[in-house]
C-alpha cells in the first residue's frame, strides 16, 4: 500500500492548477488514508486509536535461513520508518491542503482558512470511516504537549506589549470574572435544563454540569487568532480578546481539576472552595513565575552566545518549551509560564543575539504555529466524525443558546464595571465585537477528551463539537462583514513618525521628572529604575546603553528609503523626498549654507546611518499581527535593501550633478559583487571602486564611512562596537543593475512582489 | 503651623478653583514643596536640581526650566521667574492632571491645548513662538545626553529629520526659495493629532494624606 504513494507524487508534480491539484489532492488523499490506515492501526500510542488490523509487508529480511536466497537488490521494509513517516505524511498533507486554499482565490476571501481546514478534517474522517478503518483521534496528549506550545508561543513571544499592559485590569477581569461567570452561569443553567423532564438528563448531576461549563466556557486562542488575524481589527479590540484567551487558562485549569475531583467525590465543603480558590493563585502566580525564571535564564544565557550564534534560536525554544512542560508538572498554567517567559526573554534576547537569529526565531515560531494550527483544525475535523458521538437535541442547542447568551450578559456586565477605572472607555461596538469574538476551540475539544469514560463524555463532546462548530463557522465568517458594517475602527496602518517617537521618550523622562518632583513613586519612576538596573545585567555591554530614539530613527529612515523604493510617490515620504528639503529650514543669516551640498549633506548623513544601521535594535516597533503571512519587514528582507541601493545609485548620479563638495565621487556607481551566503556571514565586495571605501570585511573591521562628512572610522565611543558587530553580520550591498540573479536567489527565500518602477520619482527629487 | 492654617485653607480654594486639585492633593503637594524648598516661602532652582532622583534625568535641566517659566501660569507673561512660591509650583503641577470623567468635550480639548502649550514652551526656549532647528536640535541632544558618547551629528540627523516631517507635512509644497521658520504651535499641535496627550500626559497625584505613611523621600 504504501509504496504507492512513493510514485504518485511524482507524477503529479507536473502542473499544479487548479481542479487537477485538488483531483490530485483528493487521489493522495485516498490513497494516503488507506496506507495510513495501515500505519495508524499499527501505532497506538500517538494517536490513540485502539485494536490493529493487519500490519504491513513482512520483512524480507526475516524470511528463513533455511535455504540461501539471493541477496535482495530490492526490499522492503514499512515498519522501520512507519512513524516518522505517517506524521510526515500528515502534516505534508495539511499543509498541501493549506496550499491549495490559497491557490483558489475566491474561496480564501470568503471562507475563513479554519472552517475550510476543518470541512477537510471532516472528508478526510468521512472517507476513512467509509473505508471503515479507525482514524486517528485529537489525542489530548499530542495537543497539549505539541500543537498548543508553538502557537502560544508564537503569540506570546509576539506580543505587543504596550497596549497589553496598558489594559492589563481590563484583560485580567475579562479572563478572570468573566470565564467564572460563564462557568457558573452555563452550568447552573445547564443543570436546571437537564432537570427538566422529558429531555432524558436527569443523570447528569449538579457538578458534571458544572465541569461541562467550566469546559466550555473558556475563549480559545487559537480560534481567536485564526479569526482575527483575517480582520485586521484595531489594537485595542485584539489584545482585549487575545488577552483573555491567554490569560483565562489558569481559570479553566484550575475550575477544570476542582470540578474533576469533585464530581469523583460527589460533594463540595466550603473548605474546598477556599483551596479551589488559593489554588488559582497558585496556578496562575505560579505559571508566572516559572516562565519568568526560564525567561531571565534565557536572556542571561544569550548574553554569551556571540561565539556561537547559530544555536541562539535553539536556546529561545527549548527555554520556552521546557518552561511550559515545567509548569506542565506541577499542573500549574502552562500557557500563562510560556507567555511569561517569551515576554521576559524577548527584549534581552533581542539585544544580543544577531540579526540571522532573529529572523530564524521569527519564521521558526510562525511556521510551526502555522502547522499547529492547520493540523488543528484538520484533526478537529477528523475526530468530529470518527468520535463517538451522543447527540442529544436539548442539551446541544441549549448549550450554544446559553454560550451565547451568557457571553454577551458578561461581557456587557463586567465593561459597565470596568468602565468606571478605565479612561479611555469601551463602547457598545467595542462590547459587541468582543462578545462576538468569544470563540471557542480546540483546548475545549481536548479536555472534553480527557474526562473520564462514562455515558455523559460523549454528550458532552458532542455539545462541546457543536459550539466550536458554531463560533468558528458561524460567528468566525460572519464576523467580518459585521466589522464592515459596523465601521469599527480597524488598525490602522502605523506610519510613526519620528517626531512622535521623540515626544513619546519626551514625555517618558518628563513624567517621570514630574513624578520625582512630586515626590512620589509612580510606575515611571520604578519602569525607569528597573530599565536601568535590569538592563545591564541582560544585555551584552554597550548595547545597554544605547537609546531607543537612535534605534528608532535609524530603523525608521530605513523603512522610509524602502517605502521610497517601493511607492515611487513623493508625497508620502517627509525626511528624503519631500519638497521641504532641508535647505528649507536652515538659520536665516547663513544663506551660504544653502547651497545644495546641505541636502546631500542630510541625506548622505540619512543614508550613512541606514548603511550603519545595527538592525537588531530596531525591531521594537515592528508589530506584526498576521501570523501567517510575516509583513515584509524592511530589516529581514534582503531584496528591498538591494533595490534601495540601487535607488540610492540613482539618487546618487543626480546629486552628483549639484555637487561641488571635493569628495571623490563617481558619476555612477560601480558594479560591485554581492555573495550573498546564507550559512556563512561574509558578504563582500568590490570597494575599490567605492567613493567611500565602504567596505563590509569578514572580520570585526569597522566599515568607512562616508568621507563626505569626514567620519573618522575609529569611534572611540560605544557606538563603534554595535558597528563592529553589525558588520559582521550586516548584509553589505551595492546598488547593481546586474543582480537579478542574486534577486532571484534571494526571492526564493523572501517572498516579495517585485521591483517598482522608479523613473517617476526623477523629478520630485531635489526640487 | 496654627496661624497659617486659616491662611492657607483661603488659599487652598482659590488654588482649587484655579487648578481643580482636590483639597487634599494640595496639601499634599503643599507638604511636598515646604520639603523641598526647606521650610523656605519660596522654591529656587537649586531646589529642584538638588533631587536625587531628577540626577540621571536626560531633561532635567528643560523640567527645572518649566517651572520657573513665566508662560506657563497663564497670565500672558514671558520671562522666567527667579523663585517661585506655592501657587506657582501648584500651577504647573496643574498641567498633569488627567481628565476627569465628567468633563465636557470643550474641557477636554481644553486641557489638551494646555498641556501641548507645556510641552511647546519646554521647547521654545526663546520664547518666539516657534521652535527653530536650533532649539529642535538641543531638544533631541539633551534627549539623548544621558546614553553614552553620542556624536553630535546623529542627533542633528534627528532633529533634522524631524523638522523635516515637521514641514512636509504641514506645508507640502515649499519651493526651493521658500523658508520654513520653525514649527509653530499649530505645527506642533498637528504633530499630536493621532496621540490622546490628555491621558498619555498624566501623573497620579496622591489623594490621601500619606503623611503618617511617608515614603521618606528626602531632599538631601
Amino acid at each position: 500500500m504504501a509504496h504507492l504513494l512513493i510514485l504518485w507524487p511524482m507524477s503529479g508534480s507536473i502542473s499544479l492548477s487548479g481542479p487537477r491539484l485538488t483531483g490530485f489532492l483528493c487521489v493522495l488523499l485516498v490513497v494516503s488514508a488507506h496506507a495510513s490506515r495501515d500505519a495508524v492501526s499499527g501505532n497506538n500510542e500517538t494517536w490513540g486509536s485502539p485494536a490493529r488490523a493487519t500490519q504491513g509487508d513482512p520483512h524480507h529480511q526475516n524470511s528463513s535461513t533455511t535455504h540461501r536466497k539471493a541477496f535482495p537488490v530490492l526490499s522492503f521494509n514499512y515498519d522501520h520508518v512507519k512513524t516518522p513517516f505517517e506524521i510526515s505524511l500528515w502534516i505534508l498533507l495539511a499543509l498541501l491542503m493549506k496550499l491549495g486554499f490559497h491557490i483558489i482565490p475566491r474561496v480564501s476571501s470568503i471562507v475563513l482558512e479554519s472552517c475550510l481546514l476543518i470541512v477537510v478534517g471532516l472528508l478526510i474522517g468521512g472517507i476513512i470511516k467509509a473505508i471503515k478503518q479507525t482514524a486517528p483521534v485529537l489525542d489530548s496528549k499530542l495537543f497539549f504537549l505539541y500543537l498548543l506550545p508553538p502557537i502560544i508561543l508564537d503569540a506570546g513571544y509576539f506580543l505587543p506589549i504596550r497596549p497589553f499592559t496598558e489594559n492589563m485590569g481590563t484583560i485580567l477581569v475579562f479572563a478572570v470574572v468573566g470565564t467564572l461567570w460563564n462557568a457558573a452561569f452555563i452550568g447552573g443553567m445547564m443543570y436546571g435544563v437537564c432537570q427538566i423532564e422529558g429531555a432524558q438528563l436527569g443523570h447528569v448531576d449538579l457538578l458534571s454540569c458544572l465541569l461541562f461549563g467550566a469546559i466550555i466556557s473558556a475563549v480559545d486562542p487559537v480560534a481567536v487568532l485564526a479569526v482575527f488575524e483575517e480582520i485586521h481589527i484595531n489594537e485595542l479590540l485584539y489584545i482585549l480578546v487575545f488577552g483573555e484567551s491567554l490569560l483565562n487558562d489558569a481559570v479553566t485549569v484550575v475550575l477544570y481539576h476542582l470540578f474533576e475531583e469533585f464530581s469523583h467525590a460527589g460533594i463540595v465543603t466550603v473548605g474546598d472552595a477556599f483551596l479551589g480558590v488559593v489554588c488559582f493563585f497558585v496556578v496562575s502566580l505560579g505559571g508566572v513565575m516559572v516562565g519568568t525564571i526560564y525567561g531571565i535564564l534565557g536572556a542571561f544565557t544569550s548574553r554569551f552566545t556571540s561565539h556561537t550564534r547559530v544555536i541562539e534560536p535553539l536556546f529561545v525554544f527549548l527555554y520556552s518549551y521546557m518552561a511550559y512542560l515545567s509548569a506542565e508538572v506541577f499542573h500549574l498554567s502552562g500557557i500563562m509560564s510560556l507567555i511569561a517567559c517569551g515576554v521576559t526573554m524577548r527584549p534581552y534576547v533581542e539585544a544580543n543575539i544577531s540579526h540571522k537569529s532573529y529572523t530564524t526565531i521569527k519564521y521558526f515560531l510562525k511556521m510551526w504555529s502555522s502547522v499547529s494550527e492547520t493540523l488543528i483544525f484538520i484533526f478537529l475535523g477528523v475526530s468530529t466524525v470518527a468520535g463517538p458521538h451522543a447527540w442529544n437535541w436539548t442539551f446541544v442547542i441549549f448549550t450554544v443558546i446559553l454560550c451565547l447568551v451568557s457571553r454577551v450578559l458578561g461581557v456587557m456586565g463586567l465593561t459597565y464595571i470596568i468602565n468606571k477605572f478605565r479612561i479611555v472607555k469601551l463602547t457598545k461596538k467595542d462590547q459587541f465585537i468582543v462578545a462576538y469574538g468569544g470563540l471557542r476551540g480546540a483546548i475545549a475539544f481536548s479536555l472534553g477528551f480527557l474526562l473520564t469514560n462514562n455515558e455523559m463524555k460523549n454528550m458532552f463532546l458532542t455539545a462541546i463539537i457543536t459550539v466550536i462548530f458554531f463560533t468558528v463557522f458561524v460567528q468566525g465568517m460572519t464576523i467580518r462583514p459585521l466589522v464592515e458594517l459596523l465601521a469599527v475602527k480597524k488598525k490602522e496602518e502605523s506610519k510613526t513618525s519620528i517626531n512622535e517617537e521623540i515626544h513619546t521618550q519626551f514625555l517618558d523622562h518628563l513624567l517621570t521628572g514630574i513624578e520625582d518632583i512630586c515626590g512620589h513613586y509612580g510606575h515611571h519612576h520604578w519602569k525607569d529604575k528597573y530599565d536601568a538596573y535590569v538592563k545591564r545585567w541582560l544585555i551584552v555591554g554597550e548595547r545597554s546603553t544605547e537609546p531607543q530614539l537612535i534605534s528608532f530613527y535609524n530603523k525608521m529612515e530605513m523603512k522610509q528609503a524602502m517605502m521610497l523604493v517601493e511607492s515611487g510617490s513623493a508625497a508620502k515620504l517627509p525626511t528624503l523626498m519631500s519638497a521641504a528639503t532641508l535647505q528649507n529650514i536652515q538659520q536665516k543669516g547663513v544663506p551660504s549654507r544653502r547651497a545644495i551640498p546641505s541636502i546631500s549633506k542630510s541625506r548622505e548623513e540619512e543614508i550613512r546611518k541606514i548603511l550603519r544601521a545595527n538592525l537588531q535594535k530596531t525591531r521594537q516597533k515592528l508589530y506584526s499581527y498576521r501570523r501567517h503571512d510575516l509583513v515584509m519587514d524592511p530589516f529581514e528582507d534582503n531584496v528591498s535593501e538591494i533595490r534601495f541601493r540601487r535607488q540610492r545609485a540613482e539618487m546618487e548620479k543626480r546629486m552628483s550633478h549639484y555637487l561641488t563638495v571635493p569628495a571623490n565621487r563617481q558619476e555612477t556607481p560601480s558594479v560591485r559583487k554581492v555573495c550573498f551566503e546564507p550559512e556563512n556571514k561574509v558578504y563582500t565586495y568590490d570597494d575599490s571602486e567605492s567613493p567611500r571605501g565602504r567596505a563590509a570585511q569578514p572580520s570585526p573591521r569597522l566599515p568607512d564611512a562616508i568621507s563626505l562628512l569626514s567620519k573618522s572610522p575609529q569611534r572611540p565611543n560605544q557606538t563603534s562596537a554595535l558597528r563592529a558587530k553589525g558588520s559582521t553580520e550586516l548584509r553589505a550591498k551595492a546598488p547593481d543593475e546586474q543582480e537579478e540573479q542574486d534577486q532571484v536567489k534571494l526571492s526564493r527565500c523572501f517572498s516579495d512582489p517585485g521591483p517598482n518602477e522608479e523613473e517617476e520619482e526623477d523629478g520630485s527629487f531635489l526640487s | 503651623m496654627g496661624a497659617s492654617q486659616t491662611h492657607s485653607a483661603y488659599k487652598y480654594q482659590d488654588l482649587m478653583t484655579k487648578t481643580g486639585f482636590s483639597l487634599e492633593q494640595i496639601k499634599n503637594l503643599h507638604y511636598r514643596f515646604r520639603q523641598l524648598s526647606e521650610n523656605n516661602e519660596t522654591l529656587s532652582r537649586e531646589n529642584l536640581e538638588n533631587i536625587k532622583d531628577l540626577a540621571d534625568n536626560p531633561i532635567k535641566k528643560q523640567i527645572v526650566e518649566a517651572f520657573f517659566d513665566k508662560r506657563n501660569q497663564h497670565q500672558n507673561e514671558m520671562g522666567s521667574f527667579e523663585e517661585i512660591g506655592f501657587e506657582q509650583f501648584v500651577m504647573v503641577m496643574s498641567h498633569f492632571r488627567p481628565p476627569t470623567p465628567k468633563m465636557t468635550e470643550e474641557e477636554k480639548l481644553a486641557m489638551r491645548k494646555d498641556k501641548l502649550h507645556f510641552l511647546f514652551n519646554m521647547h521654545d526656549s526663546d520664547n518666539d513662538g516657534k521652535i527653530t532647528l536650533e532649539e529642535y536640535r538641543k531638544v533631541v541632544e539633551e534627549l539623548l545626553s544621558m546614553s553614552g558618547d553620542i556624536e553630535k551629528d546623529t542627533a542633528r540627523g534627528i532633529a533634522d529629520a524631524a523638522m523635516l516631517e515637521v514641514a512636509s507635512t504641514n506645508v507640502p509644497n515649499m519651493g526651493p526659495d521658500d523658508y520654513y521658520e520653525g514649527i509653530t504651535f499649530e505645527h506642533f499641535e498637528q504633530m499630536f493629532k493621532e496621540v490622546e496627550m490628555e491621558s498619555r500626559m498624566h501623573v497620579r497625584f496622591l489623594d490621601v494624606d500619606t503623611r503618617t505613611i511617608h515614603c521618606g523621600s528626602s531632599t538631601s
